[in-house]
């Protein structure tokens, strides 16, 4: 089939598998008593007061079927239940807090993408010298070390001992400032990106105090998922340059980077596509941990925290959300892999 | 059983050759060493006597102060807050993590093997039932999944390490079943299968006899390196407060408490650092035994 095909048999695909994931955080509700699980129904914060009401009203004492289209009505409608910790709604409190997460993402994929493969490539390529030790060794340490303890170190270190850095996106004062200036209007938020908008703002000096806040979650971030990606890049790219296709290369007189780079790199770049999915798994669950350590305002800490206080209205929202950028990012990766290995589709 | 007795001699030997998988081997030796004399290394002083060993004990003279204590010869590692041993927690984490580790790789994996098998051999129906399920698990990103289960089972009454426990378990068994129905694809095919067919024999026999052994090789690789990172998630979900409990000798629990300290810089540097430093020498083990057996098994890189 033609990758149109492809593409559009996988987003079909989507479809069933989204609505497994709603049946299954459906029913691991059901483990939970009514009480708490209203809060998933509920509208706003004044209802908290009258639960016992609001079972009835949202039918939590009728048969199952019909909990569950009530559900899923509510969140097709946009309604997402009220967080009974953060005293707000669900929906409101997951978006504010995205932009936050999405400003480390934003800094450390470039970075975990091109370091990552390069390290893996030359590694590759200078197999047992130096600079392979020395690769292999961060590729072992950064699969080893947890998040949660290297955060700790760093945040131990530069935060508390050394001082350079507070925790969270911004410091105390500039963070009171800064809603100041966003009540009366002085500062306008186009992204929500700290660093973007203070330099649309024309603030360098938010800029740079944003700028050295995503410093050291990135760093966590950016140290686990480029172990990974550079082990997977060397191993594969070492694959590829055992083929015979490479030595017929070079017997035609092709010289050695054109080998290495317009041939064997490319080919081993594929399996790497492949692993760029569960990356971006990985990324999700460090994000959650990295976010915590730094007490960084992103939608990890916030279903960490209600995690912890027994919040199921987040944590529950919060892994459709991840289950769904999870998803989606596998499909892409799969629509790559197959628009770059024709053998894929026609299978 | 001649040919496997030599197979297993010659992966010994290989594994042998490389350093890393040495080194390897030591610390995994180490980790086991640790963990079965546990009571020995770290015995409980204390007098009283402990319902569940995991459990913290704590001096009854020491008192109940938040602040930790440095090391001293009493307490080899220091104390953490409330003057719980970390000496004694981090070489009982050691022989914890074991248990747990083995709890959910035993469970995930007899799960995997059956689920597998019955989808593979079968398939049909079975399989696309089964694969669905897998599907739907393997959706989510692990650990948010794990929280997800952890929160609603400690909210159902479970304590919030059985709710660690079983959820590291819910979010394992997809992987092993699918790279297992994946070597049951791979081997059903193959001659053997169809001769022990035809000589009538039963569906459980070709599974256990035929298929089963054949299909061991990268379920081995995949658990040792699974067994790391089992550990790792464990550790994490203390971390994040939903796994073990307050005092108890799991080494995401004791960072968990030391995270306040950490606040402090340097000040009480042993209530992160001795945990920290034994998840990763257990982590590490395991990566690199994982990494060795890897290169091992792959008949591309062997006889060389």
């Amino acid at each position: 089939m033609g990758l149109r095909e492809y593409i559009i048999r996988r987003l079909l695909l989507l479809i069933p598998i989204m609505f497994g994931v709603v049946i299954l955080l459906f029913a691991v509700m059901q483990f939970v008593d009514p009480g708490i699980r209203v809060t998933v129904y509920i509208r706003n914060v004044r209802q908290m007061l009258e639960v016992q009401r609001y079972i009835h009203v949202y039918g939590l004492d009728q048969p199952i079927w019909t909990q569950f289209y009530n559900w899923l009505a509510q969140i097709f409608q946009g309604n997402f239940g009220v967080s009974a910790y953060y005293r707000e709604e669900v929906l409101h409190g997951l978006l504010a807090r995205v932009p936050a997460t999405f400003e480390i993402v934003l800094y450390s994929v470039p970075i975990i993408i091109f370091v990552g493969i390069w390290l893996g490539v030359q590694s590759a390529v200078h197999k047992d010298k130096p600079l392979d030790h020395l690769t292999r060794i961060f590729s072992i340490l950064g699969t080893s070390l947890p998040s949660f303890f290297f955060g700790i170190l760093l945040s131990a270190i530069f935060i508390a001992q050394l001082k350079w850095v507070t925790a969270g996106r911004i410091g105390f004062s500039s963070g009171t400032l800064l809603s100041l200036m966003i009540q009366s209007g002085t500062w306008h938020q186009y992204t929500g990106l700290l660093t973007v908008d203070s330099l649309l703002n024309g603030n360098p000096a938010f800029f740079l105090e944003a700028l050295e806040h995503l410093v050291l979650p990135a760093m966590v971030l950016v140290f686990i998922q480029t172990a990974v990606m550079v082990r997977v890049t060397r191993s594969s790219m070492l694959e590829a340059l055992s083929k015979t296709y490479i030595t017929a290369a070079r017997a035609k007189g092709l010289s050695k980077n054109e080998v290495i780079y317009k041939h064997a790199r490319r080919n081993a770049l594929i399996p790497v596509v492949t692993i760029s999915g569960l990356l971006v798994g990985g990324m999700m669950t460090g994000l959650v941990i990295t976010e915590t350590v730094f007490l960084f305002p992103g939608v990890g800490n916030w279903a960490a925290t209600a995690a912890q206080n027994f919040d199921l209205s987040v944590v529950i929202v919060y892994a459709m959300f991840s289950a769904a950028i999870f998803v989606l990012a596998n499909l892409v990766v799969d629509v790559l892999y197959a628009y770059i290995d024709p053998r894929i589709r026609l299978g | 059983m001649q040919p496997s007795v030599k197979e297993f001699k010659f992966m010994l030997t290989r594994v042998l050759k490389s350093p890393l998988s040495v080194a390897g081997l030591i610390l995994i030796s180490y980790n086991v060493i640790l963990a079965v004399f546990a009571p020995f290394i770290a015995p409980n002083t204390t007098g009283a006597a402990l319902p569940d060993p995991y459990m913290i004990p704590r001096d009854p003279a020491a008192g109940i102060w938040m602040q930790p204590n440095s090391p001293t010869p009493g307490h080899l590692f220091g104390t953490t807050s409330l003057q719980v041993d970390l000496f004694y927690g981090c070489v009982w984490g050691t022989r914890f993590a074991f248990q747990l580790g083995l709890e959910v790789i035993v469970t995930t994996l007899t799960v995997g093997l059956v689920l597998g098998m019955l989808a593979g051999y079968y398939g049909g129906f079975i399989d696309e039932v089964i694969m669905r399920f897998t599907d739907i698990i393997l959706a989510f990103p692990g650990l948010i999944l794990a929280m997800v289960f952890v929160a609603v089972l400690s909210r159902s009454g479970w304590s919030t390490l059985n709710a660690a426990i079983l959820s590291i378990i819910l979010i394992g068994w997809p992987g092993y079943t699918r790279l297992i129905r994946g070597e049951v694809l791979r081997v059903r095919g193959e001659d053997y299968v169809e001769a022990a067919r035809a000589s009538g024999a039963s569906d459980i026999r070709i599974m256990t006899r035929h298929i089963l052994p054949n299909s061991i090789y990268s379920v081995i690789i995949v658990a040792s390196l699974d067994f790391g990172s089992i550990v790792l998630t464990a550790a994490a979900l203390s971390f994040l407060g939903l796994g073990s409990p307050p005092g108890y000798a799991d080494w995401g629990r004791l960072i968990f408490d030391g995270v306040p300290y950490a606040g402090s810089g340097f000040a009480y540097w042993w209530t992160f650092i001795y945990p920290g430093i034994f998840i990763v020498l257990f982590t590490l083990g395991w990566n690199l035994l994982g990494d060795a057996l890897r290169d091992v098994l792959d008949p591309l890189s062997r006889r060389k």
